[in-house]
């Protein structure tokens, strides 16, 4: 009974718990259905993950109800692996997040936290996992107001602008989606995306198509944040409380690009709207332009949260680099970088979190001597750093690899020479830290500093060593990303 | 499992262990873990030994063969004598990183495809950059982030190689290649950048002597000659290499010559040293591969001594410059007769190891009816003992008395040195065992022949008598400017000499310039992308509002277009 019905509780665990923490309101109760909420997700994802790769997809009508009639939850190879990433990394902060919120957020408000915080997670698994069009649209809405509230609890007065900046972002971008998909809507008639791929691919070219097309994908790359539609996410990023910005730059991006290969492959990939469009190019050059220009930002930023946050536009840039590929080497390339990416980033921001904890939110200069007073969270620092630059044996090889593969398949070395080029930029920046963390004397604010507690270090490693073993054993993110890639392009005409 | 570990763990392993342990615990790590991967090498039998998946290739961490444990041979037991060398006076995290470094050099010896290869390239790439930071100053920090950027440039270019190799040709062994299109050519000058060869080979100089006087021993060993390990894997017989080579040779002695700082001129002597053997590598036949790797044996250990006895002067001193030296063999006997034994050995003086290496790539030369090569690298040898052979010793050690009086080297140094003097000369006098481990069998070659040795006694001499004819000349060297027709009346080496200043003081200017026009760039990029630039600040959110109509109204036009 419960393992037939593992695609509904998924989304409907968190969901659940979410408005329970409201009941109970103590913040200990709160963390500690948290901690059971997210870690059954996460249970529950990796089953149906090895399910996914084992049978086949899965489809789940919700309430009985049959597709195209009902919503139907779908789950193949791409949004299981997407589901494991998001309520894996949500599984691993909550134990870290109680120190960590402890000392950012005033703790009558801890409560509010874990709603905000199930929601999102509720929301970013409902939108991965459902096969309906408008169900989309809803969980997206569900988890971006629960990000707003997430980024808003940070306590620099400018948490509260980028916050609203992002509703302000969000909601437009929720709104060209939703336009898309009542575009799609008018044309076929139906919402259900497996239906709609079916239908458009039967019918001509139609001015209303290449609309819904232009809506949605503008609407989705405001959500994932691609060049130059990212100028919501460094201040976001920056301003919001540490455990914030760690999930979200680890999760919410990620499942942005989800939806993006979703409409591009499986819903628009039989119609004939690329025949003769320049969608690949245009997000290679964005794509391009993302690496260069945000890695650049981010190499003068003097904030280091600031900084990363620029640093994960630029890594945004590999992943739509490999969707513009559009071939299974650069696909795989993007999708083994979701997961790639998300645990760099997100060790990196845990360990600017335990950072935080001990001096507040770092400028680059007061992170001088850490690796004298707080030796694992420097040390931290640098391993995923090395994994941002792709550095053999990290993680970020292993994407390199396969967007290399993928840009030299299709004969373009220059664009091989300039993913790898615009890694020294990564370098650079990473090398800011490091030389600042190891080559100088600890500043004033580090003098009396000592090492995190273990309930933040631990989750932090956890990334950081995952960082490392999945560089060095990489069979099954790759594979799983490659049969991905595979699936996505089999809908391909 | 024994079977699939690559020797390079263990070394790999000791770095961990040094960085955890203490006082004698770590001592003990330092001596024995490079000689229990000794012993390790000599497990590994000729072949694939093991294989690993790795995304969706067969990989090979460990293949072994005679030229692949020649090199790691010698590495491993540079990485005992160095850490000998090191250990009571460098700071763990420098010995941690010069063994990591090692366990790459390791590493790559015995990796049998171009995925490997590559991980322990980037592994050595990382941890010797760690190494020139540790000299501690403010210029090791920036000559550091010069050596890595070069490095990792370097990374990009072979990886861009590799896969390229990999996609056309569906496989990622390591074989015999020429440098016939855009893929080799790539993987051709990833390695050349590590090898030191033009127009990268500043790097190489730029770095070293900015590291500890432990650090640079290290360095000196492993990066260029796992460079000519993997070009004699992958490349030989590339004609090109030959003309790369002779450069090489060229550029470290005129370079040399005009330097003051000691460390430094042993640094160019480096890329001089590696030049011979990339040439031989050129030359591509069975005596001229095993010449480079001979030579590649016998250069890491003259050249380790070299840099340690220049170790154990400036930790002593504290000075690097040839002009504060001087007059030190009053005091530090015993490092001024191990720095003249490594001076005669890189001058391929009869009876040091030199001799008995390189003139086996003279001889292969000649076999191969290479006249010019030939005179060439002879007029080189004569270079060479210039500038490393009796310039180094001569300036440090004698010279006029510096007033220094320093105590002689630490034990621990005095025994690391005295064990590569030992080495030097015994290659030098029984070379035949030493020719046995060379990778292509029987050797049918006689080092000391009459005429070799007549030959190269008098290149050395008169070579010896030019250079203390001209004393007065080269003592000037703060601020030397040589006099270019005097040169004209002295030997034929020379003329090349002044041929290579002048390419070198155009390749200056240009290199002027060039800092000039990359500054501009960078101020530019700095008013854009800085905190301040327009990329960077935060925008109002009307313009980013904007921003998504622009987007949305361009891909409105250009699907409907």
């Amino acid at each position: 009974m419960i393992s037939s019905n593992l695609p509904a509780l998924q989304v409907v665990v968190p969901l659940i718990a979410a408005p329970v923490c409201v009941l109970l309101r103590r913040g200990t109760l709160t963390w500690l259905l948290a901690w059971l909420a997210s870690w059954s997700a996460a249970a529950i994802s990796i089953v149906l993950l090895i399910r996914v790769l084992d049978q086949g997809t899965i489809s789940y009508a919700l309430g009985g109800w049959l597709a195209p009639w009902g919503i139907e939850y779908r789950v193949d190879a791409v949004n299981a692996f997407v589901l494991v990433l998001v309520s894996l990394v949500g599984a691993v902060i909550v134990p870290y997040a109680r120190t960590s919120i402890g000392a950012e957020i005033r703790s009558e408000q801890h409560y509010l936290f874990w709603t905000a915080y199930l929601l999102c997670l509720a929301g970013l698994l409902g939108v991965t996992i459902t096969g309906d069009a408008f169900n989309v649209f809803v969980f997206l809405e569900v988890s971006s107001l629960a990000t707003y509230i997430l980024i808003a609890f940070g306590n620099d007065r400018r948490a509260l602008v980028a916050s609203y900046q992002y509703l302000i972002m969000g909601t437009i971008g929720a709104t060209f989606i939703v336009i898309g998909v009542g575009l799609l809507y008018l044309m076929t008639g139906t919402l259900n995306l497996a239906d709609i791929a079916q239908r458009i691919s039967e019918m001509p070219v139609d001015r209303p198509l290449l609309a819904a097309l232009a809506f949605l994908t503008v609407g989705i790359s405001l959500k994932l944040a691609l060049f130059p539609l990212h100028l919501w996410l460094p201040n976001a990023y920056a301003y919001a409380p540490s455990v914030s910005t760690a999930f979200l730059a680890a999760t919410a991006t990620k499942v942005a690009v989800y939806l993006l290969l979703r409409f591009t492959f499986t819903v628009f990939g039989k119609s004939h709207v690329f025949d003769d469009l320049p969608y690949g190019e245009i997000l290679l050059a964005l794509s391009i332009a993302a690496m260069f220009v945000a890695s650049l930002v981010a190499i003068f930023q003097e904030d280091v949260k600031r900084m990363f946050a620029y640093s994960s536009v630029a890594q945004i840039g590999y992943i739509t680099l490999g969707i513009g590929l559009a071939n299974t080497s650069g696909l795989t390339g993007s999708i083994v970088h979701l997961f790639n990416h998300a645990v760099a980033k997100g060790a990196i921001f845990l360990l600017l979190g335990c950072v935080a904890l001990r001096i507040g939110q770092p400028a680059l200069s007061q992170m001088a001597g850490l690796a004298k007073r707080m030796p694992l969270t420097a040390a931290g620092l640098v391993v995923a750093g090395l994994s941002l630059i792709g550095v053999p044996g990290t993680v970020g090889f292993v994407s390199k690899w396969y967007l290399v593969m993928g840009a030299l398949e299709k004969g373009w070395w220059w664009l091989a020479a300039l993913v790898l080029l615009s890694s020294l930029l990564a370098v650079v920046y990473v090398w800011r830290v490091v030389e600042i963390c190891y080559f100088r004397e600890p500043s004033k604010d580090l003098a009396t500093a000592n090492e995190a507690p273990l309930s933040m270090l631990i989750p932090a490693w956890v990334f950081v060593i995952a960082c490392v073993y999945f560089g060095l054993d990489a069979t099954v993110t790759s594979e799983t990303a490659a049969t991905a890639a595979k699936t996505l392009l089999e809908s391909l005409r | 499992m024994i079977e699939w570990a690559s020797p390079a763990l263990i070394l790999l392993a000791a770095a961990l262990l040094i960085a955890l342990t203490r006082g004698h615990w770590r001592s003990a790590v330092i001596l024995i873990a490079p000689l229990a991967t000794l012993w390790a090498v000599w497990q590994v039998p000729d072949g694939v030994v093991s294989t690993v998946r790795f995304l969706d290739y067969t990989i090979e961490p460990v293949e072994g063969s005679a030229l692949r444990r020649l090199f790691a041979t010698i590495f491993a037991i540079m990485a005992f004598v160095g850490g000998l060398f090191a250990f009571r006076q460098a700071r763990w995290y420098e010995l941690s990183a010069a063994f990591a470094y090692a366990s790459g050099a390791v590493g790559v010896c015995f990796a049998g495809d171009l995925i490997t290869l590559f991980l322990y390239w980037e592994l050595m790439a990382l941890f010797s950059t760690v190494i020139v930071w540790c000299g501690g100053t403010p210029a090791a920090r920036k000559a550091g982030i010069r050596y890595a950027m070069m490095h990792l440039l370097g990374g990009v270019i072979l990886k861009v190689g590799i896969e390229g190799v990999v996609v056309h040709t569906g496989s990622i062994d390591i074989q015999p290649m020429l440098a016939t299109n855009f893929d080799t050519w790539m993987i051709l000058i990833g390695i050349l950048i590590n090898a030191a060869a033009p127009p990268l080979s500043a790097w190489l100089a730029d770095a070293y002597p900015e590291s500890s006087p432990t650090g640079s021993v290290f360095l000196s060993a492993f990066t260029t000659k796992t460079a000519v390990l993997a070009l004699i894997l992958l490349f030989p017989g590339e004609p090109i290499l030959i003309g790369v080579g002779l450069y090489m040779v060229m550029y470290g002695i005129v370079y040399a010559l005009l330097e003051n700082d000691a460390r430094r001129i042993l640094a160019y002597s480096i890329v001089n040293q590696v030049g011979f053997m990339v040439c031989a590598i050129g030359i591509g036949t069975q005596m001229a591969l095993n010449g480079a790797a001979a030579h590649a044996f016998a250069h890491i250990v003259y050249k380790g001594l070299l840099f340690m006895s220049a170790g154990a002067v400036v930790y002593r001193t504290g000075k690097n410059k040839c002009a504060d030296l001087g007059g030190l063999f009053r005091t530090m006997p015993l490092t001024t007769i191990c720095a003249i034994i490594g001076a005669l050995s890189i001058s391929s003086f009869p009876l040091t190891s030199g001799f008995t290496t390189k003139t086996l790539i003279s001889q292969a030369a000649v076999d191969e009816g290479l006249v010019t090569v030939y005179f060439l690298l002879a007029a080189a040898s004569a270079g060479v003992f210039l500038h490393a052979g009796i310039k180094f010793p001569w300036f440090v050690f004698f010279q006029k008395d510096s007033g220094l009086r320093p105590k002689d080297a630490p034990w621990n140094m005095a025994a690391a040195m005295v064990i590569f003097s030992v080495l030097c000369i015994v290659i030098g006098v029984f070379p035949e065992p030493f020719y046995r481990l060379l990778p292509y069998p029987p050797v049918e070659y006689h080092a000391y022949t009459q005429g070799k040795v007549l030959y190269y006694l008098q290149l050395l001499l008169f070579s010896g008598l030019a250079f203390f004819a001209m004393l007065p000349l080269l003592k000037r060297t703060t601020t030397i400017t040589l006099d270019i027709d005097w040169f004209y009346r002295v030997a034929a080496p020379r003329v090349i000499a002044v041929l290579s200043t002048i390419i070198s003081r155009i390749l200056d200017t240009i290199n002027q310039y060039f800092a000039r026009f990359l500054n501009a760039m960078l101020m530019r990029i700095r008013r854009h992308y800085g905190p301040e630039g327009v990329l960077a600040r935060t925008w109002p959110t009307g313009s980013m509002v904007l921003w998504v109509a622009i987007l949305l109204a361009s891909y409105l036009v250009m699907y409907y277009v």
